[in-house]
This record gives structure tokens, sequence and C-alpha cells, in this order.
């Protein structure tokens, strides 16, 4: 009887999951779409509002980007690969171990420095961004180059406080334990033991900030002046403040294109680490 | 797959410590020491291609665009910022106030300039005299319009110049004009326009033939905020000129009874009033509007031949309208710490000053720049060969001449870009009828004092 | 009892490693964000701005700033800032612990699960300001959002949604939920995957249903995800700056309806014054960190950091 009203209940649920799952599915896919369709159409057509169907200037769009010298775009791949990268690995990699400090051990400044975290996780970038500027500008190994954008991420306090919430919720002291009475040292348990527990975590937010830094454009324009370093969301701003003569929406829209299939492609690669639905009741057993 | 995650964090970590290090040693293209460095400044690469193509002395350009080699051995290192979020213009502040403590290689020689802000530049010792410091003569300048030398003029010290000028005229579909007043002739239709009360006259009759007299809210801004007695701040005040307030006026009676369609400039409906299908009886546009803007916007194919039968290409006129105005144009400073003066009074007296390298730039119809020449402009005014499809047949730059003539500029201040920015957007909610004008002016005076701290007092005019 | 035993042993033998694995995180916080922070708290006590290329000040005015501050609209911007991170929340919070729990719920045998795993979360991809231009096309005067509704009948003329209050905040709450909920959804199910399987296990042997297992065994299991998905969501409600900004043009219309914290703290920075966006910061440091630490209390009675 039970699992008779289970089971009826059970396709109820799942038709409604369902269509809520399409829908959503849709909404969030339809916004490629239109960027596709957009960058397809020649300027004009965007001007004038939106259409469902394909234009024909792809190639012309894709060709007037490609041969605008004043958009780099491969380098502007490239250096928004390097920040991006870098950035996710330095935040995840630093930000578990800070957190995996405060969680495994006890000591006197401990709770201070919870909380100091906490605290600092409230400041928007907006409120240090002038401080900051006349800071990296006077720091001699990182004018000019990209640094300034991608060691202030081991500083991570949002990343910080989700693996702290994760090994809370996920990491028994128990299997640290066992890996000291094996003899391992302090930093060993950490990247042998610990680290592999944390694996959707760091992917998840590996992947987060990776997209952030990716699609950043208020810290770089800050920073960078040199055309050799500047980053996708500069060089797309770049074509919307073109003149008159130049400014072509078809342009802007290609290089839209152009800088999400990279990040997709990364996104897809990192998110088997999510939906292969890495079970750890298998390490908590 | 465990390891898989580490080799990978592993990997990602030491490429982290090692790619943005290279990145910089082989980045650095620090000029050899010998090498004489001219650094120009500008927001979009527009000022580039004139430089690139018009110039002279250039000898070659680098494969990236970023440095122009000239003849001398010269080399011109092009640094471009946009200025989405005021950000060309931070940088540029930035640079300016660092400038002493620079090597001549690295001082800003040139930077550009556009009129809102102008006086925020040339009111400021970062600006060298044209004349005194680089050693432009009053000749050279002499050919200029005026109200280009006055944007930029302080104290009677002018402190940049352009080779640009942007005149606006009022640019009509015929077969509309047709309808509503029995002609396309531009003569004539300049007689029904030729000031703001007419104008309005001819919005009603617009009106009852079906048509918009004008698109949106800030079509007819310009002409009149460029027509004030007096400029939007003196000291700590804001003076709110009669001028904008009939601005307010109208385009409110505008709105109510229906004579525009409340689009803003640049958006999706604006453009298509432009389009074929449009119901608009004209709009507001200057030199490089018509011809570019306005022409694919009319269209009805973009990806056909811009000629006669395609949408409404060849449909449209220009007059002079209610009033002179300009819309757009760049400017060239000369940076206060410049070792380069020689060579800055060769670039500015070349492409700003010499009629016969302007003119070519009017002449080539892929730019069509109207070009900051009386003489030039009026010999084109009167070349009887001229013609533009697009408008008929029309000669549209002897209407440009005669109006580039009376634009009087003298009422500016540096704080107009954020004037005119923020009463256009406090107004837009009275417009819409989202708030009372009282409303509307609180709304203004408190984000101008938040733009600008200097400012403490905001004065109306009396009704 | 078993926690208290352990936590006595690591003090004892371990716990001068706290230290050393917390150090890289202090030591670039320090120089990157700790010197610019003191210097905006600094400033916030003094007149220093730039008018044109003219530095003014720093001339120290003490409170003045903050006087000013709250002579200003400032309750309003805060009230504004709430509003459209609570009609973004609601929704979001929502949706995604219904999605964390349908994709991990074993039973729910949803086919094409990865896929619509990897698809929510990819609005977050697009840019903010590439996503607004869509946004821009699809609700505006011409646009097929209100051609649907003229032609359906809905409306006689079409919505002008970015003039009106409802309808701007609606826009805005609408593109932040579709940027954010993927994200969210993704943090809970890891959240839910942490929890172990033999407990969904052995509630289902004890013949609990999916309601049953989601509110006694999901939910309080994942409390620390919740508590963190809160104070991050609050904390990114309370900075919320790029979509409103680039949705209304900086102007966060109509009526100043649309102004969040940031936007206003942004505005001040036009002319690099330093005084008053310092004094923004600091009260809207206070603003959060109040109720960030008021939330992570309530939340926490167990006092699990102590």
């Amino acid at each position: 009887m039970n699992s008779k009203n289970g089971l009826k209940a059970g396709g109820l649920r799942k038709l409604i999951a369902y269509i809520v799952l399409i829908i959503l599915a849709f909404l969030c896919l339809f916004f490629f779409y239109i960027l596709i369709i957009n960058s397809t159409r020649n300027h004009a057509q965007i001007q004038q509002g939106f259409s469902a169907v394909p234009g024909k200037a792809f190639m012309k769009n894709f060709n007037n980007v490609l041969n605008d010298a004043n958009v780099p775009i491969v380098s502007g791949i490239k250096n928004s690969f390097v920040i991006s990268a870098c950035s996710a690995a330095l935040a995840v990699y630093f930000s578990a171990l800070t957190a995996y400090g405060l969680y495994a051990y006890d000591f006197k400044l401990k709770k201070p420095a919870f909380v100091f975290i906490l605290l600092i996780l409230v400041m928007p970038t907006q409120v240090s961004a002038l401080g900051f500027l006349r800071l990296v500008k006077s720091i001699p190994f990182m004018k000019d180059n990209l640094l300034p954008l991608i060691v202030p991420s081991i500083a991570a306090p949002a990343v910080f406080y989700f693996m702290y919430s994760y090994m809370q919720s996920s990491l028994p002291m128990e299997l640290v334990e066992a890996a000291r009475i094996d003899g391992c040292s302090e930093f060993k348990t950490f990247n042998r033991v610990v680290m592999p527990i944390l694996k959707p975590a760091l992917a998840v937010q590996a992947i987060f900030v990776f997209v952030s830094s990716w699609n950043n454009y208020f810290m770089p324009a800050l920073v960078i002046d040199r055309k050799e370093l500047k980053t996708l969301p500069i060089l797309i701003a770049s074509l919307r403040g073109a003149d008159f003569l130049k400014f072509d929406m078809g342009k802007v829209y290609m290089l839209i294109m152009l800088a999400i299939v990279p990040i997709i492609i990364v996104y897809i690669l990192l998110s088997k680490y999510i939906v292969a639905g890495v079970a750890l009741g298998g390490v908590k057993e | 797959m465990k390891k898989r995650i580490t080799k990978l964090m592993a990997l990602l970590l030491t490429t982290s410590m090692l790619v943005p290090m290279t990145a910089c040693s082989t980045g650095g293209n620090e000029a050899k020491s010998d090498e004489h460095v001219l650094n120009i400044w500008c927001w979009n690469d527009e000022f580039q291609s004139r430089f690139n193509d018009y110039y002279p002395e250039v000898k070659k350009v680098s494969k990236d665009k970023s440095k122009t080699y000239l003849k001398d051995g010269t080399v011109v290192k092009w640094t471009i910022n946009e200025n989405k979020g005021n950000n060309y213009q931070n940088k540029l502040d930035e640079a300016l106030a660092a400038q002493d403590d620079k090597d001549d290689n690295e001082k800003i020689d040139i930077f550009l300039i556009e009129a809102d802000y102008a006086l925020k530049y040339v009111n400021s010792s970062a600006t060298l005299d044209v004349v005194k410091d680089v050693g432009l003569t009053k000749k050279d300048l002499g050919d200029q319009y005026q109200y280009t030398k006055d944007i930029v003029t302080t104290k009677g010290v002018q402190k940049a110049t352009s080779w640009q000028a942007a005149p606006g005229l009022f640019a009509y579909r015929r077969s509309v004009a047709k309808q509503v007043l029995g002609t396309d002739d531009p003569v004539e239709v300049q007689k029904s326009l030729s000031d703001w009360n007419k104008f309005n006259e001819v919005a009603g009759k617009a009106k009852s033939a079906g048509f918009q007299m004008l698109s949106g809210y800030d079509d007819s801004f310009r002409v009149f905020s460029n027509n004030v007695k007096q400029p939007w701040v003196k000291g700590d005040t804001v003076t709110v000129d009669k001028n904008i307030m009939e601005w307010v006026k109208q385009t409110k009676e505008f709105t109510d009874k229906g004579y525009n369609n409340k689009t803003s400039l640049w958006n999706d409906a604006w453009s298509k009033d432009q389009g074929p299908d449009g119901k608009v009886f004209g709009f507001f546009y200057s030199t490089w509007g018509i011809n570019f803007t306005l022409m694919k916007n009319s269209l009805a194919d973009p990806d056909g031949k811009a000629q006669v039968g395609n949408g409404a290409f060849g449909d449209w006129a220009v007059c002079e309208g209610p009033a002179p105005y300009y819309w757009g144009g760049s400017w060239l400073c000369a940076a206060k710490g410049t070792d380069d003066k020689k060579e800055i009074k060769d670039i500015m007296r070349k492409l700003t000053c010499d009629k016969n390298i302007m003119k070519k730039m009017t002449e080539n119809p892929e730019i069509q720049d109207y070009t900051n020449t009386v003489s030039g402009m009026e010999e084109i005014a009167k070349d009887p060969n001229f013609g533009s499809e697009f408008l008929g047949g029309q000669n549209h730059v002897a209407l440009f001449s005669e109006s580039a003539n009376k634009i009087d500029m003298s009422n500016t201040s540096k704080y107009d870009q954020g004037c005119n920015e923020k009463i256009q957007t406090a107004m837009k909610d009275y417009f819409d009828g989202k708030v009372s004008l009282d409303k509307a002016k609180k709304n203004f005076e408190t984000s101008i004092k938040e733009t600008y701290p200097t400012i403490k007092k905001v004065e109306w005019p009396n009704e | 009892m078993k926690e208290n035993k352990t936590k006595k042993y690591r003090r004892d033998k371990h716990g001068k490693w706290g230290y050393v694995f917390i150090l890289p995180f202090f030591l670039t916080f320090a120089i990157f964000q700790f010197i610019p922070l003191a210097s905006t708290i600094y400033y916030s006590f003094f007149e220093y701005y730039r008018d044109g290329l003219d530095v003014i000040g720093p001339k120290f005015v003490g409170l003045r700033n903050y006087v000013e501050l709250f002579g200003a609209d400032l309750p309003k911007y805060l009230g504004n800032t709430f509003i459209l991170w609570i009609i973004g929340f609601i929704p979001q919070i929502v949706v995604s612990l219904v999605l964390a729990a349908w994709f991990t719920d074993e039973r729910l045998k949803i086919k094409g699960k990865q896929f619509f795993k990897v698809v929510i979360y990819m609005p977050n991809l697009i840019m903010a300001s590439a996503f607004s231009m869509l946004f821009f096309a699809l609700f505006s005067d011409i646009g097929p959002i209100n051609s649907f509704l003229v032609s359906s009948g809905f409306v006689k003329e079409p919505v002008r949604f970015l003039s009106s209050v409802i309808g701007a905040r609606g826009l805005i709450a609408l593109m932040n939920f579709l940027m954010w909920f993927g994200n969210t959804t993704i943090l809970l199910m890891a959240a839910v995957m942490g929890i172990s399987p033999s407990l969904f296990e052995a509630a289902q042997l004890d013949g609990c249903n999916h309601r049953q297992i989601f509110f006694k065994i999901t939910l309080p299991s994942i409390r620390p995800i919740l508590v963190y998905v809160f104070i991050t969501s609050m904390i990114g409600g309370l900075q919320m700056f790029d979509v409103p900004q680039i949705l209304t043009g900086g102007a966060g219309s109509p009526n100043r309806t649309t102004t969040t914290m940031i936007m206003f703290l942004n505005n001040h920075l036009y002319s690099k014054n330093n005084g008053m966006a310092g004094a923004v910061s600091v009260v809207l440091f206070v603003i959060c960190a109040v109720l960030c630490l008021a939330v992570y209390k309530t939340s926490d009675p167990a006092g699990e950091n102590k």
C-alpha cells in the first residue's frame, strides 16, 4: 500500500520536475541562442532590435573581429585564461589550506581569525579599489604585468568560507587522525587525504572563481593600460566604445561569442566533477 | 579520478606561479633607449586611423597598430583605453598627475578630449597653449571654425585643436514632409521649421497626418543646450538655463500629445524609427550621423547595396532647423611636460590646419569627416557636382558650412558632461509620468551634487 | 563527546600548524586588502576629492561626511538594495533547494539529469553587460515580449518595463535570478552529495517519504552550506551593482528606486570623492557585518566554532 501510493505520487512529482526543469533549461539556453543569432546579424539589424532568425553576416563579423589589429583577440584569450586559471588555482588551494588550518587545529587566535575573515567577506571591491590601485602601482614587480590581478586571489574569503562550511559537513576528523597515525606529516595529510575529500567543493569553487574572473571588467580595466595585457571584457568594451565609423554591434556580439567559447569548454571539463556525483559516503564509512 | 584532480591542481598551481612571470618578461617591449618615442593617448582608434592614413610623415605602421613609425625615426606609441565608466579619463588623470616623474619617452605628448569635458583639461595646467607653447600661428588656426576654438579656449588662450567640425542639422523624411507640409524642398521645409514655435506647430500637423515629429526624449536636447545664455556652472552653483527648461516643456508636451515615440537615443526603437517603416518626421543629427548612422538605419536590406530603392535611401533631406548646434568631435591637446613640441606642432599643423589634407578626409567616401577648414568646406559647398544620393542629391556640405559659422559655444563649463547627462536622466522620469516636475528637479540636484562635490547650489529659472 | 576528545587532542599536539596553514591567506590579505581598506576608512573623515584635475584636500572634517550621508537618501538606497535582493533571493533559494533535492534523489530517476545540471549554471557564463544587452532587446518597446503581450491582447500599448518601478525592479530581480540560481543549486548539490548515503538508505528503510527525508535529513545535514548560501547571497545582495547599473544605464531609474548602495558609492567615485565614498563604505561595512554576524550566530546555536 505504502509503495503503491509512493509510486503514484512519485509519478506526479516526476512530471512536475520535468516541466520545471524544461522551462528553466529553455530560459538558460535561450540567451545563448540569441547570442549566436546576433553574431550572425549585421550592425543595422541588431540596432533595430530582436530577431529569432539568423542573419547572413556570420563570416563577415568573424573576419571583422579577427582582422581588427586593435582587438588582439588571441592575446586577449591568453591573458584572460592566465588570470582566470591562476586565480582559480590560488584561490581554491589557499582557501582550502586556510579553512583546514582553522577547522582542524585549535589555537589561541582561531576564533578571532575566523571572525576576521567573515568580516572582510563583506567588503565590496569598489570600497578599496582606489587604494588598491595606488598600492600595486607602487610595487615594482607588479608594474605592467598580470600579477596584480592574480596574487590577491590567495585571500579569497568567500571561497574560504565555503571550504570551511564544507569541511564542517563532510570532513570527519577521524580521517585526519588516522592519517597521522599512519605517519603522514601535516602537509602531506592535507595534500593527500584532505584535498581529495574536498574534490567536489574544489571543483565547484574553481569554476566560480574562474568564471567571475573571466568576466571581470572592473579590476582589469583599472589596472591594465597596455594593449598586450588586455583581457576579453576590456576588448569587448573597447569595441563598444568605437567611433561611429567602426562601431559595429555585429562585431561586438561576435567577440562576446568568441569570449564565451573557451569558458564553456573549461566549464564542461570541470563540471564533470560536479555532475558525476562524487559521493563522499564511501570515505565516510 | 582522485589523482587526476590532485595533478590538475598541482599543474595549475605551478603555472599560476610561472606564467605571469614569463608573461611579464617577454611582454615588456620597452623602447630601445635611443628610440625617440611620442606617446598619444585616446579612447578609440578614430584619430589613430586618421593619423596613419593622412599624416604625411608616416613611414610604416606596426602589425598590431600599437606603434607608428615616422620618417625621421620617431616612434609614435598609441595608448588606447576605452571610456566605459569614465575609464579613459581616470587613467589619463593618473598619468598626467605622474607626468613629472616619468622619462621623456614615457611622458604623454598628445592626448585627445571631447567637448563635454574639454574645459576640465583646458582650464588646467596639464595642457599647453597651442600658440605660445606649441608654436602654431594665428594664421595656421585662422581657417578653423570659430566654435571649435571657443570650446577649447580659456581666458583667450587656445589649448587644443581639432580636425573635425560637427555642425548639426535637422534630417527629415521627404515623403513625410510632403504629406505634412505639401513639399519636400529643403528651403520650403526650413521656412516651416525655422524657430521652435513653428517647429511645434508642424509637430501638431504631423500628428494629425499620422506621424510623430521626433522619435524620443533627447532628440532635441542638444539644439536647446547649445544655445544657452550662460554656462551650466559658475563657482559652486549650477544655473539651469531657461532654454533647458524650454526643452523640458517641449518634450513633456510632445510626449503627452503623442508627438514622439518615447524612445531614447541609440535604443532599438529609436533606430527602427529611422528605418523604412519609421513614422517619424525627422532627427537632429550632425555631420557624422547622417551619412553613416542614419543611412545604415534607413536601409531595408542592410546587406544590400546602399542605393535608391533600398528602404528609405534617397528619401531623406536636411535643413538647418530651429537653431544651430553641434554634436561630437575630438580635440588634440599637447600635454605639459612633453619634450617633443616640434613634432606635436607638425602633427597639429598638418592634421588640423592643413586645408588640403583635411579636404582629402572629407572627400574620402569611407570617412566623409566634416573637417575643420572653413575655406575648404566652402569650396566643396560651392561644387555643383557634390551631392549626396542618400539625401536625394542635396549638397549637405553647403548647409553644414552655413550652420557651422553660427554655432556659439562660448558658454561652456567643465561640468557640462555631468550636467547634460544628469538633467536628461532626471527629466526622463518626468516625461514618463513617473514623478512630478519638482521631484525630477530634486533628483537632478541630488545627482549633480553627488557627481561634483564642488557644487553646492542649484538655481532654476523663474517661470 | 567524541568531538571534545579530538579537540583537546588537536590543541595539544598540532595547534601551531594552524598558524602555518592560515599564514599565506592573512599575509596576502594584509598587503592587498588591508592597506587599501585602512586608507578608505581613514579618508572617510576627510574632505578629499577631485575638481576636474585639481585635488581638493585632504582636509580633516571629522564626522561631516557621515552627517551628510544620513542627511542624504541613504536609508532609501538601503531599502532599494534590500528589496532588490529579497525579490531575487526568495525564488532563487526555493528553486535551488528543490532542484538540489530532485537532482540528488535517487528514487526520482530524472532522465537527462546531467544535461540539466550543466545547463542551469550556464547563464552565469555570460558577462553581465552582454546579458543585459539581450535583456534590453527582449524587453524593449518593440521587443518580442511586448509584441507577444500586445498581439495576444494582454495590453494595448507596449509595456515600458524599465520606466516603471515594478518593471525595473522585476527585471533586475529576474536577471539576478537567472544568473545565480544555477550557482546556488550547484553549491547545495555539492552539500547534499556530501551527506552519507547510508543516512538516506536508513531513512528509506524506515519508510520515510521524500518530503520527510528532505526536511528531516537533507536540510539539517546541509545547514552549514545553507548558512553559507544565505550569508554570501545577502552580502552579494547588499553589494549588488552591475545588473542594476547596466540595466538602468547607471541612473538607478525610475526616480532612483533602483539605486543600490554600491551604485550610490559608485556615484561618489566619479569625482574620486574619497571622503564620501569612504563614509558610504564604512556604513555599508558596519551594516553587512552586523547582519552577517547576526545570521551566523542565530544559525549556529550549538556554538560549533568555539
